[in-house]
């Protein structure tokens, strides 16, 4: 059994079990926390990472593609990005831990090392569901992050920006973040790498919002072109509260980039939009589980994918009905424009409904840039690439300019931009 | 200012043959009108000479002052100075119209080596053009050519005419679609662009355009090739007589 299991351990496997290994004593945690992460380690070890046979996992085999985990190490930022919004109050991580003493006026903000080290981190520690690798993985490592405590009532005027910057090496990061009764704010949540090298950063964010609370969660992931990028965002929407959650990612090599949603709030609202970019080598996986859990709840999905060169993208997007949850209305859109021949995009839209009186839909569509299009804009002079760029961008920027925050809106195109003119 | 010669073309995709070894001279200064029965080759013609890839040229050459064109890309074509204002201009959504201009303008600027406008040099321009051609300036804030009615999106091509300063126009049924006044108010545009080095190809059905925009000559296409020539009153010949009378001179 034993001599089994080691025959089938991989690279990757063994360099995780050593990292935990040789960070024994190391990481934060009371006792609570640290049989916890021991926990989370023996299921890694017994398990080992997910293989296609593993239906979450079908078109992210972990096992496969994740090849090596580069050492932990400590932080080597050489870049300090502007926050993406002027005006914006900036806190950060450097590899995975907090950087300084940080206050945000209107909101109460605490370190998650502390949480690790008093041990009320310990609960959390812990996974959804067997299939929830993210999970295990960020919880046998991560080290700090920020809690945030937006309190009932207060509107707080200017984004907040987390900035999850890192070098080569490991990131493990969590952000607890409660939004109280009628709470107001925009959150920005950034994944930078900045400097060469590999590195293997797991994130999670734990989201709740009160009765009433209206957020806009936005997370820009732009890590380096070898990195690994293991990120869940855990949310719940409480009683009428509005969450508008937008998602681009526009980095990494291996990506998995999990959403799970408990709409759980009569009157609650979801707005989840995506816009995933990519090129190279790369493979980004968006998986998303969304529970309508009581009645009377909405949401719309709409993510937009545009795949250049040989990378591959994923969507699996399961929207679950519970049995009362009457007069759900959710619906679900991925479109993607494939801008090569050997560019590929899975997508895997489900829908498992118990209850009998809902609207849901979903629908997925594939294209390549209509010719039409791009033959009128290169008849007025517009050279092809810059032609081709300006149709990715329409398709794309009808999603981003929903957010209707003009400042935000620039920001986030210019990411867009940016990331086009490098690969188009 | 533009010759093809013995031009042959056909659609790339089924290989259908539309152009049959058509021969035209268009001289710089001059207007020249091309009519003929629908689906004669007109629309192809043009997009043939803006270098749409969907049409395959298999014989003939087409020069435009003295230089074949035909390897050129339609951006090139266009840097040039080649300007075709479609018979179906196509709406873009997620386009904004003032970026495109904009984009479109400083792109033909940079391929001839010219330094790009001002964001306020452009507005400028834009705000006169638009005004001389009564577009309401609302219409701009559009994506491209989305929602546009029929007439706005003809105006809106002569728009993009008129800022982009082509030295050959080609216009295809620019005249259908629009209301008496507008009629007016695109043919003032376009002679407000005559002048000696440059010249205006106008493809149309009626003469009432040809009243406004008076040709120098007037060129008959029927089943992919150019059978008769004349001036202006060839138009006016077969705006009395239809097309059987000369289709049957040819045949
Ligand atoms: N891409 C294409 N695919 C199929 N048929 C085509 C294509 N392009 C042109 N044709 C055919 O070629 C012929 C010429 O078409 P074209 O649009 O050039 O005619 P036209 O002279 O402009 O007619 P109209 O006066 O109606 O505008 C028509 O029979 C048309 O159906
Ligand atoms: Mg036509």
């Amino acid at each position: 059994m034993n001599m089994q299991t080691q025959s089938r351990q991989t690279a990757a496997e063994a360099a995780l079990l050593d990292s935990y290994n040789a960070q024994i004593g190391e990481l934060p945690g009371n006792g609570a926390v640290i049989s916890a992460r021991d926990r989370l380690v023996d299921d890694l070890k017994n398990n080992g990472l997910p293989t296609r046979r593993v239906e979450a996992w079908h078109y992210t085999d972990l096992k496969t593609l994740l090849r090596n985990i580069p050492a932990s190490g400590p932080a080597a930022s050489v870049r300090n990005p502007a926050p993406l919004v002027e005006g914006a109050a900036l806190i950060k991580t450097q590899q995975g831990e907090v950087d300084g003493n940080v206050s945000v006026e209107g909101i109460v903000v605490g370190s998650y090392a502390d949480m690790l080290r008093e041990g009320t981190a310990a609960p959390g520690l812990s996974v959804i569901d067997k299939d929830d690798t993210i999970g295990r993985i960020n919880g046998s490592f991560v080290r700090d992050g920020y809690v945030l405590e937006f309190p009932a009532g207060a509107e707080i005027s200017q984004p907040i920006e987390i900035q999850a910057l890192h070098g080569a090496g490991q990131a493990h990061t969590r952000f607890p973040v409660s939004f109280g009764a009628g709470a107001k704010a925009t959150v920005i949540e950034r994944h930078i790498q900045t400097t060469d090298g590999q590195a293997f950063v797991s994130s999670v964010s734990d989201i709740s919002l009160e009765d009433g609370a209206e957020v806009t969660w936005i997370v820009v992931q732009e890590q380096g072109a070898d990195d690994t990028h293991l990120a869940q965002v855990r949310v719940r929407v409480g009683d009428n509260a509005k969450l508008r959650l937008f998602v681009i990612n526009a980095g990494g090599k291996l990506v998995r980039q999990e959403l799970r949603i408990d709409v759980a709030g009569e009157g609650a609202d979801l707005q989840l939009r995506g816009v995933n970019l990519l090129g190279g080598d790369t493979h980004t996986d968006v998986t998303l589980v969304l529970g309508h859990n009581v009645p009377n709840t909405t949401s719309t999905e709409i993510f937009r994918n545009v795949v250049f060169d040989r990378a591959r993208g994923v969507f699996q997007g399961m929207i679950k009905v519970a049995l009362d949850a009457q007069k759900t209305d959710a619906r679900m859109a991925c479109n993607t424009l494939l801008m090569s021949d050997d560019a590929e995009f899975a997508a895997k839209p489900e829908l498992e409904i118990f209850a009998d009186d809902v609207q849901c839909g979903h629908g997925a569509t594939v294209a390549d840039i209509d010719d039409n299009h791009l033959y009128y804009l290169m008849a007025r002079g517009i050279p092809r690439s810059k032609a081709r760029a300006m149709l990715v961008n329409a398709f794309v920027a009808e999603i981003v300019e929903e957010l209707e925050d003009e400042a935000l809106v620039e920001a986030l195109e210019a990411i867009i931009s940016n990331w086009l003119e490098k690969h188009a | 200012m533009l010759e093809i010669r013995n031009l042959h073309a056909r659609i790339a995709e089924d290989g259908t043959e539309i152009i049959r070894g058509l021969n035209l001279t268009v001289k710089a200064g001059e207007v020249a009108a091309i009519m003929g029965p629908n689906g004669s080759g007109k629309s192809t013609l043009s997009y043939i000479l803006s270098g749409r890839e969907d049409y395959e040229v298999t014989e003939g050459e087409i020069l435009y002052n003295g230089e074949n064109i035909l390897e050129l890309d339609p951006a090139e074509r266009a840097a040039k100075g080649i300007f075709l204002a479609f018979q179906y201009p196509v709406e873009i959504p997620g386009v904004a119209t003032m970026q495109f201009l904009k984009v479109a303008m400083n792109e033909q600027r940079k391929a001839r080596g010219e330094a790009e406008l001002s964001t306020p040099d452009f507005i400028r321009k834009v705000k006169e053009a638009a005004a001389e051609l009564k577009i309401n300036p609302d219409m701009l804030k559009r994506p491209l050519n989305v929602g546009f009615s029929g007439g706005e999106k003809k105006r809106a091509e002569i728009l993009q005419m008129a800022l982009l300063e082509p030295k050959l126009c080609v216009l295809d049924e620019t005249d259908s679609g629009l209301d008496i006044d507008a009629l007016k108010i695109v043919a003032d545009g376009v002679n407000a662009l005559k002048s000696p080095d440059r010249a205006v190809i106008v493809i149309t059905h009626y003469q009432r355009l040809l009243d406004y925009i008076v040709p120098d000559t007037v060129h008959v296409l029927y089943k992919g090739q150019i059978i008769r020539t004349g001036d202006k009153e060839l138009a006016l010949e077969l705006e009395a007589n239809g097309y059987a009378d000369i289709i049957g001179q040819a045949a």
